[in-house]
């Protein structure tokens, strides 16, 4: 019968625990009651029990990191973990760091900025965002790196120092979470916002071309069911309004750098019209030192330009807005890789690409820092 | 006429990456693939009545040993008016690629020998991982889309392989390998994510053969 005794036999008037298998349960059952052996089940199925144990063991080791020194910056994090890390990064930074909340998502999730900052009233700031194309992972995976790497270096490297000296630094590091849960829990290839639109089954709005710059131009889709749908009308996102919003009352941003993935690209404005920005030529000088610098580290070759001559047209687009703000260093970035993976970048790859990226981020800080006014 | 275009130009990479997808299913199979490392030079050049002409300079890498790259020139005809010809591709490798029997073979022999067809999903999966065992696998699609890609192509569209959704090892009775295939597309100008069946034939001796493709209908929307 292959019966495993947990409580083996002792004697007489001593109870046993056994564990049966399957097929031997009935003849089992059988015996006992044939011969008058009174019996409880205390475990109705073990390998469910065991199935449970599991699941729970499982989670028990990508629980939440007590610091920011055990979180592991090389694997991809769910959002609750990313909003557990914030929290943890300004608890233990409290007079660099602070959280914001500039607005809530269509779903109601709160959209938080880290504000890294030495001290002073309103100083001039650089704004950094990551994931506003929810697919785009390996983006809102930098973001938490350049958090963490702002902590660990905002005393001891030099160039960050100074920034931090004259400026403040905003990082909104999941810009989209409404669509960031939506590629962990039902499909990794999703983009747009979760916002729902009337007269169409179809959800999201593309939050790169939701903002007032040539809205609803050629390079956006009037289709709800498009990836690149502009919306209803400019900012009808809220995700995109808490930026607009936060921007116009600051008042004070003087680079705005918002970074997607992928195609490996450095881009300055327009996407929406084939006119030069009036300082097209300083903002090529910066791309090219800017990717100069990132290439220096693991030799990954970027391209650089406008967006409408070095990829595609687009309208409607985050840094056409903040340019025409009068943000003159306003940049995009796609991170690696070329097309092998994609979206799908492998998430050994995260490190690296957060950390060639910041070389080029700092760059821009630097020349926006010795270019204030 | 011909002009001289900055490869930064979006027209001329989209031409370069449709090159390199087709050089990718001529050369490759599940032991080597090739890739765009860099398009060095483009010049763009209008034929009337017939369409236009991309002369371009290319670098590409060997996808399995990034150190190893070939250069090649090669020409993309976007053809006029009928856009369901799939546009010309010509080109020519500066040296013969590595030779990837040995690869090919252990291959072949691995899933010649398996009791069960084989069947995979999400390759690579959510977090970009491909497990060794599906790496050819990986391969073979990444070439194989190559084929899907330049029949499919315009002057306008940049297609990538996003994910094997699916792959189903299909019996034969003769020596090649069939796989079924739903692949995503990737079109970078629409940014949107195109599901695709292709059914893919291979033997070490005779290349990759697409046999049949077809576009399929997205899923209902969410």
């Amino acid at each position: 019968l292959q019966l495993d005794f947990w409580l083996a036999p002792r004697g007489l008037g001593h109870p046993v625990d056994v564990r049966v298998p399957f097929p031997s349960l009935q003849p089992l059952k059988a015996h006992l009651e044939a011969n008058g052996v009174s019996y409880s089940i205390m475990i109705e199925d073990v390998q469910e029990l065991l199935d449970q144990e599991q699941m729970e063991m499982f989670r028990g080791r990508s629980q939440m990191p007590v610091t920011t020194n055990t979180f592991n910056y090389a694997s991809y994090h769910t959002l609750d973990e990313i909003y557990n890390f914030m929290d943890l990064l300004v608890a233990e930074n409290p007079n660099l760091v602070s959280k914001l909340e500039i607005g809530r998502s269509t779903e109601n999730r709160p959209l938080y900025v880290l504000k890294f900052s030495k001290g002073g009233m309103n100083r001039p700031a650089i704004w950094i965002d990551t994931g506003i194309h929810s697919r785009e992972w390996v983006t809102q995976a930098s973001g938490v790196w350049f958090a963490k790497q702002i902590v660990l270096d905002h005393e001891n490297d030099a160039g960050l120092a100074s920034i931090l000296d004259k400026m403040d630094i905003f990082l909104e590091i999941v810009t989209n979470p409404d669509g960031f849960v939506f590629t962990q829990t039902q499909n990794r290839m999703w983009r747009k916002t979760r916002s729902r639109q009337s007269g169409s089954v179809c959800i999201g709005v593309d939050p790169n071309r939701n903002w007032d710059a040539g809205f609803g131009g050629p390079g956006a889709s009037g289709n709800p069911c498009s990836e690149t749908y502009h919306g209803p009308y400019a900012n009808s996102e809220p995700e995109v309004k808490a930026i607009v919003d936060f921007v116009k009352s600051h008042g004070n941003i003087k680079a705005f750098v918002s970074i997607h993935s992928y195609s490996q690209l450095l881009l300055y404005p327009y996407g929406y019209t084939r006119t030069p920005v009036p300082d097209q030529k300083e903002l090529h000088e910066i791309s090219a030192k800017a990717v100069a610098a990132l290439s220096s580290l693991y030799g990954t070759n970027y391209k650089y330009g406008s967006i409408i001559t070095t990829i595609y047209q687009a309208s409607g687009g985050t840094i056409d807005w903040t340019y025409n703000q009068g943000i003159k260093y306003s940049f995009t970035f796609e991170l690696r890789d070329t097309g092998r993976y994609g979206f799908l970048l492998p998430a050994k790859q995260i490190v690296p690409t957060a950390q060639e990226t910041w070389l080029a981020l700092k760059v821009i800080m630097l020349h926006a820092r010795d270019h204030l006014n | 006429a011909a002009m001289e275009l900055p490869p930064g130009l979006s027209a001329a990479s989209r031409a370069a990456a449709l090159a390199a997808g087709y050089i990718c299913y001529r050369r490759g199979g599940p032991g080597r693939g090739l890739a765009l490392r860099a398009l060095r030079r483009a010049c763009a050049e209008d034929i009337d009545g017939v369409g236009r002409k991309y002369h371009l300079e290319l670098e590409l890498e060997d996808v399995l040993d990034k150190d190893s790259t070939v250069n090649c020139t090669a020409e993309v005809l976007y053809h006029l008016g009928n856009k369901n010809i799939a546009p010309d591709v010509q080109f020519t490798l500066e040296r013969e690629l590595k030779n990837a029997d040995e690869a090919d073979n252990v291959f072949y022999n691995r899933i010649k020998s398996l009791e069960k067809e084989l069947v995979a999903e999400n390759i690579p999966d959510n977090h970009g991982n491909v497990s060794p065992e599906m790496e050819p696998i990986h391969l073979l699609a990444w070439v194989a889309s190559g084929y899907v890609i330049w029949q499919n192509s315009t002057e306008n569209t940049k297609f990538q392989l996003a994910q094997i959704k699916h792959v189903k090892q299909v019996k034969r009775s003769d020596e090649y390998l069939e796989f079924d295939y739903k692949i995503l597309l990737h079109e970078m100008l629409t940014q949107e994510i195109i599901p695709w069946q292709m059914t893919v034939l291979w033997h070490p001796q005779h290349g990759v053969e697409v046999t049949r493709d077809s576009r399929q209908t997205k899923e209902a929307p969410e």
